[in-house]
């Protein structure tokens, strides 16, 4: 009887470890931070947050009117993170697919290709952005040096880290750091497909391109489907590349919403605004991700 | 009975997680009894020499005299500026932070509004020595008026007009400019060859605001008015941020390049001789070590406009590091020792030659230490034309706003759009729409 | 000799063969930067840029372990990352197997929320996280802000909710005839766990460890607030290159390149299980 209890509360026994950890690290305090998003809490009421006066549903009315300026920065930072999530990780997938399906063959330093495509993944956060920034620099960067004394592509010097091709500047950075994850990801899912199945193809007539359409994609397609949702989470949430790329205050251009939350709510002391903003962007990530997991739930179980 | 499987690991975890919760540092303890106060105060210091390990073995040997003197150990932390306000803003919500710290004094009033720091009355003015001892401009930059300070100044610091002067001497130009227009001029003429006339921080906001409350001021706005509303787009704030913009737009004596430096590249152009004006706080020991001697430049007042007197002759805002006291600190009286040694004439003396900088303190004042031109030159700007950033609760705001519009300003000169003064405009009342309503 | 049906065409080859070099230019000329940068002096660095210095100086190196106490900074970013590591994946081990093996009420909602995390901006919890680890000092005296426990706790959860999605996924691949045939040998379900499909899992393990390892590794924004400047590990301390007077930009990349050796090597080391690992556990 004790022995069926035990069996019976094994499983929740195995999960408590993991729950007390997201418990109180991730719910708890997304809680405080949903009930603060309802407070005036700015440098007036910081020292004791839980006695700041309610603001009831207002710093929710400031962020979506946007018509107002507060509310139509934060929609431009909104359109500005969903196209630059969409194109960072449009562009990482297919760096990373096309380089996992020519790495599958083995070739004369393949060894050594996987490893160099696996270094923006190695080095710190912190150095490969901060070179970067220090690649884009206008008058002494390597980018316009390269691009502008010695190939002579462009005419002037165009600015990177401000204006309008920071957006520009923003994605090659994010590339650069998230497509060897999707490689390696892809990799792994590519080891997957029997060999019989592309033997069987190429002796029917099908030749490479035809064979990648017919066989690999259908067979990555559960790989995708993690692999593309979690990238955008990610991306969509990057805090590190804006911030060490722009500091503290992005040109309009590349005003990513993570940064524009920051800047909302830790450089203005506005928490309550900052908090109803992160809740709104919750709100919307929970959205896409329902959206997207039935949208391709019901295309797997079309397709089996 | 045979060991349970779980056994092991689950005491691995365990173990692991005892480990791991080790503590790094200690915390202002836990402190429940009416014992006598711990012979220990914890200081955060700001970034002021070249290094964090630089400013940690400039301040050590002076905290050792303080233990001898007193008793009280200090433990030291340097902390940078890219973290000190957040570290500031979560010990002030939290309740657990350091006994004294360092602030910068644009953000006494800010702070002072959270009401997280210990203010200073007359009667504890008088435990560390008494306000007189203070020169009243970085005094007035410790709160906001009709309440008491907020923090005591430290170091103090303003802007000067920085030329070089072979590149003056080579452009045929004897004295540094007074007013705007001559400085326009003498940029123009400096501007040749490759070189430009000034250098500009163009994505500093910190440095763009300063400068546009300068010019505000001497354009007779101020960036708030007496009931503390925000008057961003008022005719005098606009034409001085004009006027700043136009130094690269207009009168292009200013490299279309500076509008992306934010990481001291002016500084660095300036000692390199890229450009033949600089305007900087103190920067004397910076340009030291970049190489550049105190003969090889002069110092002068930054330009006003020509005949402006009084409030209106402003040439710099008041800048500085005021050093504070938590309000939750478990040692008072060791705090307020603290304070009292560190704004001593003895320590105010030899922490502000160590760092470059002028001490608020009257009597340190005279030491032949700050005697060298730049300092004198800038010391004599705090004393009558100088002025202290807007003492608001909403001062962190105004300068993230105000300095983002002038750096966006910039991005759009350097990208060859015009400026104008509806453009100037629409970006102040932009900012300004984004002011809290207090 | 005739050609085999499987050898790809003479275009399919030229197109990878460009494909793969533009790509490679595209990855390294970061690192090649880094490797320049960190050998050239100051000057060299804040002037126009050059691909070869102007004099070698292998300064950067020695000046950086003394502008900032690197060498500190990598101890602490060790500990708490092979700590974090080490416990995220335990944990995630325990809760992914109960998930795989066992269908009990709350499993669903368990698996919605746990991936739900993955949305949280991290602004959003920041400063109640802060609160929260100051209330436990205040209320039981275990100071968790400015230690690496509280860091490690942090970083173990933010790499949980992937791991456990992964595992999960690789538990699942292993065949329940395996399991049964150790409760027929008269294993219960622990030692199943620990004996069958843990050393099944392997490869599986060894990728979530580097995920999570890289979580911890590179994370500044919490790092910069609960750590003090005796715990702060390097992503954060790697800004103290940019100090009031300069960045130093030539020591800043020394350093980067140095602390990344130790984790490129791991890099190396683990690429075969890495690849493996991924495999089964991104297929649900």
């Amino acid at each position: 009887m004790l022995s069926r209890l035990r069996r019976a509360g094994l499983p929740y026994l195995l999960l408590l470890p993991a729950l007390l950890a997201e418990l109180l690290i991730h719910l708890i305090p997304m809680a405080v931070g949903v009930v603060m998003s309802f407070k005036l809490l700015t440098q007036f009421f910081i020292r004791n947050w839980s006695a700041a006066p309610w603001a009831g549903l207002d710093n929710y009315r400031v962020a979506v009117d946007f018509r107002a300026p507060i509310g139509e920065s934060l929609l431009n930072s909104f359109w500005v993170t969903c196209s630059f999530t969409f194109l960072a990780v449009g562009f990482s997938w297919l760096l990373g697919l096309a380089a996992a399906i020519f790495l599958q063959e083995s070739f004369w330093g393949r060894g050594i290709l996987r490893t160099i495509f696996l270094i923006p993944y190695a080095l710190p956060v912190y150095a490969a952005v901060i070179t970067w920034s220090f690649m884009f620099q206008r008058d002494t960067g390597l980018v316009n040096h390269v691009l502008h004394d010695q190939l002579h592509v462009i005419g002037d010097k165009p600015f990177w880290l401000i204006g309008d091709h920071s957006f520009i500047a923003l994605i090659v950075v994010s590339v650069w750091k998230t497509w060897p994850f999707a490689f390696l990801t892809l990799m792994a899912g590519l080891q997957n497909i029997p060999r019989e199945l592309y033997e069987a193809a190429s002796i029917d007539g099908a030749n490479v391109w035809q064979q990648m359409r017919q066989i690999t994609m259908p067979a990555l397609r559960p790989v995708n489907q993690v692999l593309v949702l979690v990238l955008f989470l990610w991306t969509f949430n990057d805090f590190n590349t804006p911030y060490i790329l722009f500091g503290q205050s992005a040109p309009e251009a590349a005003d990513l919403i993570s940064i524009h939350i920051y800047q909302s709510s830790f450089v203005t002391w506005n928490f309550g605004y900052g908090s109803a903003m992160s809740v709104l962007l919750l709100l919307f990530l929970l959205l896409v991700t329902a959206v997207y997991l039935a949208f391709t739930s019901r295309w797997r179980d079309a397709d089996a | 009975m045979r060991s349970h499987p779980i056994a092991i690991p689950c005491t691995l975890l365990v173990a692991l997680a005892a480990a791991a919760c080790d503590r790094g540092s200690s915390t202002s303890g836990a402190g429940n009894n009416a014992a006598p106060p711990p012979k220990t105060l914890s200081y955060w210091a700001s970034n002021q020499g070249t290094s964090l390990e630089n400013d940690k073995q400039i301040l050590e040997p002076e905290l050792k005299k303080f233990e001898q003197q007193t008793g009280i150990k200090v433990k030291l932390e340097v902390v940078p500026w890219a973290d000190l306000l957040n570290r500031i803003l979560a010990a002030a919500a939290s309740g657990q932070g350091p006994d004294v710290l360092n602030i910068g004094n644009t953000w006494s009033a800010s702070l002072q509004a959270t009401g997280a720091l210990l203010p200073f009355d007359d009667a504890t003015f008088a435990k560390i020595g008494g306000k007189d001892r203070f020169m009243p401009a970085p005094l007035a930059a410790t709160g906001a008026a009709g309440k008491p300070p907020a923090a005591v100044p430290l170091y103090s610091m303003g802007y000067g007009l920085y030329y070089n002067k072979k590149l003056f001497q080579q452009a045929g130009i004897t004295n540094p400019p007074a007013t705007w227009d001559e400085l326009i001029a003498d940029g123009k003429k400096l501007t040749i060859g490759g070189k430009y006339g000034l250098a500009i921080e163009g994505a500093n906001v910190s440095e763009n605001v300063h400068h546009a409350f300068a010019l505000a001021k001497q354009h007779g706005a101020d960036f708030f008015d007496a009931a503390g509303k925000p008057t961003f787009d008022s005719p005098g704030a606009v034409a001085a941020i004009k006027q700043y913009i136009d130094f690269i737009a207009q009168d292009k004596i200013a490299a279309p390049g500076n509008a992306e430096y934010a990481a001291n590249q002016s500084v660095a152009d300036f000692a390199t001789g890229k450009a033949a004006m600089l305007m900087w706080q103190v920067v004397g020991a910076n340009l030291k070590t970049r190489g550049m001697n105190p003969d090889d430049y002069g110092v002068a007042p930054v330009p006003v406009q020509a005949g402006a007197t009084g409030s209106k002759a402003t040439s710099s805002m008041v800048a500085g590091i005021n050093i504070a006291v938590f309000k939750n600190t478990k040692n008072l009286d060791g705090a307020l020792q603290f304070v009292k040694f560190m704004t001593s004439n003895e320590e105010s003396i030899t922490l502000c030659k160590a760092f470059g900088s002028i001490p608020p303190v009257k009597e340190a004042q005279s030491d032949p230490a700050f005697a060298t031109p730049e300092l004198k030159t800038i010391s004599s700007v705090l004393a009558s034309n100088a002025a202290p950033l807007p003492q608001v609760a909403n001062e962190s705001q105004f300068e993230t706003l105000v300095g983002t519009a002038v750096k966006n300003l910039f991005a759009a000169a350097a990208a060859g759009k015009p400026t104008t003064t509806e453009s100037v405009k629409a970006e102040l009342v932009k900012a300004q729409q984004q002011m809290p309503a207090s | 000799m005739p050609k085999s049906p499987m050898a790809p065409p003479a275009s399919f080859l030229w197109i990878r063969r460009i494909f793969l070099t533009v790509l490679t230019l595209f990855t390294l000329t970061p690192a090649c930067v880094m490797v320049s940068s960190s050998l050239k002096p100051l000057q060299d660095v804040q002037g126009p840029f050059r691909w070869i210095p102007s004099t070698l100086t292998v300064r950067p190196y020695i000046d950086m372990w003394s502008t900032v106490p690197l060498w500190d900074y990598f101890v602490n970013s060790v500990i708490v990352s092979i700590c974090a590591t080490v416990l995220s994946v335990a944990i995630a081990i325990f809760a992914a197997y109960a998930v795989s093996r066992y269908r009990f009420r709350g499993r669903r909602v368990f698996t919605v929320t746990v991936l739900s995390t993955q949305m949280l901006p991290g602004i959003l919890f920041l400063l109640p996280l802060f609160l929260i680890f100051v209330s436990i000092g205040n209320a039981t005296g275990l100071a968790l802000h400015g230690s690496r426990g509280g860091l490690i706790l942090t970083y173990l959860t933010f790499s949980l909710p992937f791991s456990i999605w992964m595992l999960v996924g690789y538990f699942d691949s292993i065949p329940r005839e395996l399991d049964e045939a150790a409760w027929v040998d008269g294993c219960g379900p622990l030692r199943t766990l620990f004996q069958i499909v843990v050393p099944a899992a392997v490869p599986g393990i060894i990728a979530v460890s580097v995920y999570a390892f890289m979580t911890a590794w590179g994370e500044v924004l919490f790092a910069s607030v609960i750590t003090d400047d005796t715990t702060r590990t390097l992503a954060v301390g790697l800004r103290g290159y940019a100090t009031q007077f300069d960045v130093y930009w030539n020591q800043v990349m020394a350093a980067s390149l140095v602390v990344s050796v130790p984790v490129v090597a791991g890099f190396l080391l683990l690429q075969r299980y890495l690849v493996a690992g991924l495999t089964a556990g991104a297929i649900k």
